[in-house]
């Protein structure tokens, strides 16, 4: 019986240049053969080329020495290091002012994207402007204003701007005081890693105690005062082990304390005003999201108007923020490829600059490069990838 | 004491809402003195609009020298519009020689007089223009840029420049990459695992990178790629790099527009016995492409702002432009000026566009 209904039901089979199973591979097969002449033409062109031009290829050159020196190096080097020893110099300023602009377009774009929704009118109004303003511009042109219209026109270090005689403003850069560790300062280190790990099991026994007998405890309150109260006790003890070392004014140039390069605060400024007016948008955005329905059933069930905020709206609120934020700071770190521009030392501006020109090795290097963008690209998506999977709504 | 009145037990007539509740008094209670907090913030918001708004005005506008020709005309107190004006053949169009102008202005005026119909709502032959402006017009704008045929005398790409190169750069970027991100997006969506593999991996690699390594890429390597002697010039270069790397973006963006799309349009097309490629090109695309148009208006501003990138291969682009007169011994120290104009004018057109998107997002939203 069932024999003869699969005999009836079986569809004739099509010709196999009809069979979308052979069609899918033969059109493949074309795809992946037309891909790898595509490679073979032009990495043979790049060979014959590269051999008349005498280059040798390969990565030999990276233990040559460089022989220039790099106008901010955030590890020690020198000019008779290595190319390998400039790229980790170069890779490390990259990493730095990503950061510090991660660190201050988090911060404007979450005080802006708040600003925009509060009531207050001329608030919400100037934040609208500023957003509006500074993201139809390009973020190059933005550099440029900043360093070349702003920093450049500083004064020369005499008549530096002041700030409560610690921080000078000048044409050569931001002069902030150097902090020196004293011998004793790692007990104080100490004693905030102690406070740490207690603040950390007190609240875990505050969670455990509310569960089980309703009781509350203010773990805000106690963690501020361990925080700040017990390295300021050992610090006291041990006769506050930290001294300032202060820029001074000395000849035509300030000695001592720290220097932000021109460059670097131009760049840090222009990323992070700009990508705040992205993130901005996202935090607003965020917490439109989040239906008003949320914070009036919080206040019909009795919960004050910081927790509500702090337990229903913000965890509500991030679900939706942080994967388009993380995708700024992505932006943020691409960017800041753009230093190259104004000559802050990035690895752009080292590597695919100075490096290309010495070495003529420029598969390689332009590769090198690309591939630390893309490794950071890669790994910030697997952390996004995983932290969405985290946070997403658990249903049916 | 004035004479009280008397009414009746609910004859009494409706009052006047107290002053302070209504009208400008009340407004601004209600939106800046609302609470203590809220009366700090309005307060330092004016006291930020008061140090910075009038200076701005006066530097800008009122202490600007606004005519002349060098720049003894400038007394230095405000703004020296002049560098502007002097330069301003530059700013717009680069070296491109004074009697062949006409060539930029009227494919300037040709696009514009052809964009026109398309905003009016009861045009019908949207399509048919649309056409014209995606194919047609490109060659035609080529021949009149570049010239060396129909009597036209060759200008090299070299002497481009200005807001004219901006213009090049992102409209051909933009729609030379639109179909490549058409194909990407398809091949993302593939079921064949190579063809979905390859076009995954080009879109990744593309949008991992920085656009200013990609322009590195196409001004170093692209000449080791092709045999000796058959380069394509720097611009060209640089219009590939862009063309790639905005392709990977449209793509994604197409892709979404191609998600939107209920799986049910597709099988009811292969019920009907289409074939892929007339699905996709007569049954999906039109209603993807319609959805993402916001978003390729969006795509598209980001590229109109990365384009001034391309000063860093020696390309002089608006701010290219800019940068390079401002480096003129005759004219220096005019950096701020060159500044502000441009980042009007680029202001001006993203400003434009991003309005045009949202409110094109309004219109195409007919859903629910």
């Amino acid at each position: 019986m069932s024999e003869v209904v699969s005999d009836v039901t079986k569809p004739a089979k099509p010709p196999i240049w009809n069979d979308p199973v052979y069609r899918a591979l033969f059109f493949q097969v074309l795809v992946l053969g037309g891909v790898v002449a595509l490679g073979y033409v032009l990495i043979s062109n790049t060979l014959a080329n590269l051999e008349r031009q005498g280059i040798a290829s390969g990565f030999g050159f990276m233990k040559t020495t460089a022989g220039f020196s790099i106008l901010m190096t955030l590890i020690k080097y020198s000019e008779e290091d290595t190319y390998f020893r400039a790229f980790i110099v170069s890779l490390l300023n990259t990493l730095l002012v990503a950061g510090i602009g991660i660190f201050f377009a988090t911060i404007i774009g979450f005080l802006v994207g708040v600003a925009r929704l509060s009531n207050n009118w001329i608030l919400s109004k100037m934040a609208a402007v500023y957003v509006e303003t500074l993201r139809n511009i390009p973020l190059l042109l933005q550099i440029f204003f900043w360093y070349f219209a702003v920093l450049r026109q500083l004064p020369g270090p005499k008549q530096s701007l002041n700030a409560f005689d610690t921080f000078f403003l000048n044409i050569r850069g931001l002069y902030s005081p150097y902090p020196h560790f004293l011998p004793g300062f790692g007990f104080v280190a100490w004693a905030f890693v102690v406070a740490v790990v207690a603040v950390f099991f007190m609240a875990r026994w505050a969670h455990k105690r509310q569960q089980e007998t309703g009781q509350q405890f203010h773990t805000a309150y106690a963690a501020f005062g361990l925080l700040v109260g017990l390295p300021l006790v050992v610090a006291a003890v041990t006769g506050f082990p930290l001294s300032w070392e202060y820029p001074e004014l000395t000849g035509f140039n300030f000695t001592g304390g720290i220097v932000l390069i021109p460059e670097l605060v131009a760049l840090v400024l222009a990323l992070a005003l700009y990508t705040a007016t992205y993130i901005a948008e996202i935090v607003r955005a965020g917490i439109m999201a989040v239906s008003r329905g949320q914070t009036e059933a919080a206040y019909a069930l009795g919960l004050q108007p910081g927790t509500t905020l702090r337990l229903v709206v913000i965890p509500q609120a991030l679900r939706v923020i942080i994967p388009p934020l993380t995708n700024q700071y992505l932006n943020l770190t691409k960017n800041s490829s753009l230093a190259a521009a104004i000559a802050y030392p990035d690895i752009v501006l080292v590597f695919a600059g100075t490096i290309l020109m010495q070495t003529g090795q420029a598969v390689e290097v332009i590769a090198i490069t690309m591939g630390v963008y893309l490794t950071i690209s890669l790994l910030i998506s697997a952390f996004m990838n995983w932290y969405n999977k985290k946070m997403a709504l658990v249903e049916r | 004491m004035s004479e009280q009145k008397t009414y009746e037990l609910g004859r009494h007539p409706d009052m006047a809402p107290p002053v302070n509740m209504v009208g400008f008094v009340g407004w601004m209670r209600a939106n800046l003195f609302s609470s203590p907090i809220n009366t700090v913030l309005t307060v330092l918001c004016l006291w930020i609009i008061y140090i910075s708004v009038p200076p701005l005005i006066q530097w800008a506008l009122i202490d600007a020298n606004w005519v002349g020709t060098t720049r003894n005309d400038c007394t230095r107190e405000g703004a020296c519009w002049v560098f502007i004006d002097h330069w301003i053949k530059q700013i717009m169009y680069g070296r491109y020689p004074d009697t062949e102008l006409w060539r930029i202005n009227t494919a300037y005026i040709l696009l514009v007089g052809s964009m026109i119909p398309l905003f009016i709502p009861g045009f019908s032959r949207k399509g048919l223009l649309s056409i014209f402006l995606l194919a047609v017009y490109p060659v035609i704008a080529y021949y009149l840029f570049v010239g060396g045929s129909f009597g036209l005398e060759n200008v090299e790409t070299p002497l481009w420049g200005g807001l004219f190169l901006t213009l090049v750069i992102s409209l051909t970027g933009i729609v030379g990459s639109l179909p490549i991100g058409i194909v990407l997006a398809l091949g993302r969506r593939s079921e064949m695992p190579i063809v979905k593999a390859l076009c995954v991996g080009f879109i990744e690699l593309w949008r991992g990178v920085p656009l200013i390594t990609v322009l590195f890429m196409s001004s170093v390597m692209f000449p080791l790629f092709v045999p000796e002697g058959m380069s394509p010039d720097k611009l060209v270069r640089a219009l590939i790099g862009v063309m790639l790397f905005s392709a990977a973006y449209l793509a994604e963006v197409i892709r979404g527009g191609l998600q939107a799309i209920p799986r049910g349009q597709t099988e009811a097309a292969q019920a009907l016995g289409m074939s892929y490629w007339k699905i996709m090109g007569l049954i999906v695309m039109p209603q993807a492409l319609k959805l993402v148009i916001p978003g390729i208006v969006s795509s598209f501003i980001a590229l109109f702002k990365d384009t001034t990138l391309v000063l860093i291969i020696g390309l002089f682009d608006l701010l290219g432009s800019i940068q390079l007169v401002g480096t003129n011994p005759d004219w220096l120290g005019f950096s701020t000026e060159g500044y502000v104009f441009a980042a009007f004018i680029f202001w001006c057109f993203c400003f434009g566009m991003s309005r045009y998107s949202q409110h094109l997002e309004k219109k195409l939203n007919t859903g629910h």
